[in-house]
């Protein structure tokens, strides 16, 4: 063992191995990047979405409209995942990481599919979307790019899978893997499942791209797709769910109310997930309602029960740690004095909120079979979608990168007082976007379409003006949401590449004590109820829980009453 | 220990269950299951439900039958395409077809009547919107749906594409007519 390969982090007490570390630099550096040129093509799509602007011709913006959903879907947010994987693994098991020279074959494999995608797409042939639905054809590079890109993401989940074997054989930890390196191998599972419908059925497609094949079913080529793109969204749920318990952890010193809780609700993901690509099929010929209904409940909504297990539990953990610490007054006390200035909190805490009460909700509701009828592929689809994946996944890493620029990238936060505000600028504005989306939608304005008005059609419709009115609102909130985007690339580039050095030495050879050890926790006196009321450890938590329900119920029954409202179908 | 250290306990899954966990997962999966009960219930209940009706088909045999119909039943032309309006008798099978940018023909159906809808597409992933009902569904090359609608309103109703399908996506639009009807 090399202890000179390692440095401990003074201020956070962490243990980086060098080979990891610059891995983990590597990737970070990278999905800020493809953040940064997602960003750029998001505001081209919501300016040409905002009626009264509406900047590109129709070419541009399916082509442009395709480049933001893979560069944000696929590459940010996977870029991102692989270093939070080294970092789960090497970094909190505090052991080396395996193979790094394999795991840069796989960066560069995926920095190789991610360029190769995007020249595709920039060739101008290549406009089918994230989804590339067959029999509509696209160049084959484009399929080719994402291969590439998934056998590198694949590598890196094999490397982190190696490091907690390693890990294990060193004994460098005692007893069970961390609460958040289980979940992210929770999401490291689902990302080799996902992997593997990927290429189940992008090889076909990239093949019949290609004439070697001649025909591909759009219904199977739909339902597997499915069961690579929603797969590909619960790996995100399961890692930024694994960020949020960290930043608990690491602003709150937080400990999971009970561990068996926190993994077998991880292990619901892992379970039921695959099914989710039923979500997506409600309303496609070919499947019997049987199958959906199953299906799009993930089996009786239990996976959704992990999620709403995860939103009780996180929250949670940090109230009866700024409970034991003394802040018991009232149900909220341990809320109000939270550090909502420090933007590692501010945004994970944002995040939790939107993705529970927006994109939780607004998920389960169109997930509905029948209620499906009344959302499907209108703009509302999107709109859920953000709030899963943008305030969700997006804002979770945005938060981790804050506390990572000092402990990994050893730089000081530029302009801290702009980072400060940056969460609630980005969460805020977000959150308006996805709403005036969902409300948009429910009046039957389209996704993916670059003219409401159907100004060049032999026929036409006119959308109410409320619709027009919905979806300027997209337009201004989401160019909003733009800017802080913007705000969090220029802080964390600035920082990054040109920013002052932290202060604290923290040299390679300084790893003092390898072995993790468990400690006895010290539970006050009655047990941790005792900080709490009426016999619940986090009374505000559960409160807040029962708001949340309320507001879940009140809307599902809307959407029944609506769907009621419309045309009888059988 | 904190949710990024190994667990204090190394027996950690006989800790009990906190109070405010336990409770909150009984009233989560209560209402899991209410939601899971609620659609085969919609089914037995509820008016609106796809009967899941489906055939394989081609561009062709589709195309065959939906030209049947509008030879039958044609009763005017709209627009300068001189897109065909159709006039099916109640409770008749009528046919929809997608085609790059168009829906065809036009329906004219009446209100408060029943009619076995087919839609199909003839090329590529089409979706068949109808607004302001705001009623979506999948259309697929090589599938046929038969969906059994009843119009419980009169006045014009759109459809749009919303599946995105190339360049003229936002020109793909088509009608249902709905008329007040004789009885």
């Amino acid at each position: 063992m090399k202890t000179e390969l390692f440095r401990t982090c003074p201020e956070s007490g962490l243990q980086f191995h060098k080979p990891a570390e610059n891995l983990m630099r590597i990737h970070a550096v990278l999905a800020v990047v493809m953040l940064l040129i997602g960003g750029l093509s998001a505001l081209a799509v919501t300016l040409t979405r905002w009626p009264a602007v509406h900047l590109l011709p129709a070419d541009k913006f399916y082509q442009l409209l395709t480049f933001h959903g893979v560069n944000m879907l696929i590459f940010w947010i996977i870029f991102f995942e692989i270093a939070v994987l080294y970092f789960c693994s090497s970094t909190l098991l505090k052991v080396r990481l395996a193979t790094p020279r394999i795991a840069w074959i796989g960066f560069f494999l995926m920095v190789a599919g991610a360029v190769v995608n995007n020249l595709a797409v920039f060739g101008g042939n290549a406009s089918v979307m994230m989804t590339s639905y067959v029999p509509m054809p696209a160049n084959p590079n484009f399929y080719l790019g994402l291969i590439l890109f998934a056998v590198g993401a694949l590598i890196g989940c094999f490397v982190f899978l190696g490091t907690l074997v390693i890990a294990k054989e060193e004994k460098t930890y005692e007893g069970s893997i961390p609460l958040v390196t289980f979940g992210a191998l929770t999401a490291c599972i689902i990302a080799i499942f996902t992997i593997a419908m990927g290429a189940v059925i992008l090889i076909p497609t990239y093949m019949w791209s290609m004439g070697w094949i001649s025909h591909i079913d759009a219904a199977m080529y739909r339902l597997i797709w499915w069961a690579f793109g929603h797969s590909s969204q619960q790996i995100n749920v399961a890692a930024h769910v694994s960020v949020w318990y960290a930043i608990a952890a690491i602003v709150f010193g937080a400990k999971p109310l009970s561990e068996k809780v926190s993994r077998t609700a991880f292990v619901l993901y892992i379970a039921f997930l695959q099914l989710a690509s039923a979500h997506h099929l409600l309303v496609d010929p070919g499947l019997s309602s049987t199958w959906k209904i199953f299906n799009t409940s993930y089996a009786m909504y239990l996976a959704v029960l992990a999620s709403m297990i995860h939103g009780l539990t996180v929250p949670g953990s940090i109230e009866v740690a700024q409970r034991s610490k003394g802040y018991t007054k009232g149900l909220f006390e341990w809320l109000r004095k939270a550090p909502w200035g420090n933007p590692v909190f501010s945004g994970m805490f944002i995040s939790l909120i939107g993705f529970g009460f927006l994109g939780g909700i607004s998920g389960v509701v169109m997930g509905t079979e029948q209620i499906n009828i009344i959302i499907h592929n209108t703009i509302y689809v999107p709109g859920h979608f953000h709030a899963t994946v943008v305030i969700g996944t997006t804002l979770a890493f945005m938060s981790l990168t804050y506390f990572l620029i000092p402990v990994l990238f050893r730089r000081q936060v530029f302009l801290p007082g702009l980072a400060k505000w940056q969460p609630y600028i980005f969460g805020i504005s977000m959150m308006v976007f996805t709403l005036v989306m969902m409300g948009a939608g429910t009046l039957g304005v389209e996704r993916r379409h670059w003219d409401m008005a159907f100004t060049d059609a032999a026929l036409g419709f006119d959308y109410p003006a409320s619709a027009y009115t919905l979806m300027g609102l997209v337009g201004l909130s989401g160019t909003a949401a733009i800017v802080g985007g913007a705000i969090f690339v220029l802080i964390t580039v600035v920082s990054v590449f040109f920013g002052k050095r932290v202060e604290s030495e923290s040299n390679y050879g300084t790893a003092t004590t390898r072995l993790l050890k468990a400690e006895p926790t010290i539970t006050p006196a009655g047990g941790h109820e005792a900080a709490g009321k009426f016999g619940f450890a986090a009374p505000g938590t559960f409160a807040m829980a029962i708001f949340f329900l309320a507001v879940f119920v009140v809307y599902y029954a809307v959407n029944w009453k609506y769907l009621a409202s419309v045309w009888p179908m059988s | 220990m904190t949710s990024i250290q190994p667990p204090a306990e190394a027996i950690w899954w006989k800790q009990p269950l906190d109070r405010v966990e336990g409770t909150w997962i009984a009233i989560a999966l209560v209402w899991s299951l209410i939601m899971f009960v609620m659609m085969p219930v919609w089914h037995i209940y509820g008016k609106q439900n796809l009967s899941n009706e489906a055939y394989r088909t081609t561009a062709s045999a589709f195309q065959a039958k939906t030209q049947a119909m509008v030879d039958q039943y044609t009763v005017r032309t709209m627009t300068d395409q001189q897109i065909p309006v159709v006039k099916p008798p109640p409770g008749s099978d009528v046919y929809l077809l997608g085609r790059l940018w168009q829906w065809w023909p036009i329906l004219e159906l009446e209100k408060g009547q029943t009619y076995r809808l087919h839609i199909s597409s003839m090329d590529w992933q089409h979706g068949f919107s109808l607004q302001p009902q705001n009623i979506n569904l999948q259309v697929l090359p090589g599938y046929e749906m038969v969906v059994t609608i009843t119009p419980d309103t009169s006045g014009d109703q759109t459809i749009i594409c919303n599946e995105y399908c190339g360049i003229g996506h936002h020109t793909m639009v088509g009608k249902i007519l709905v008329t007040e009807g004789g009885s």
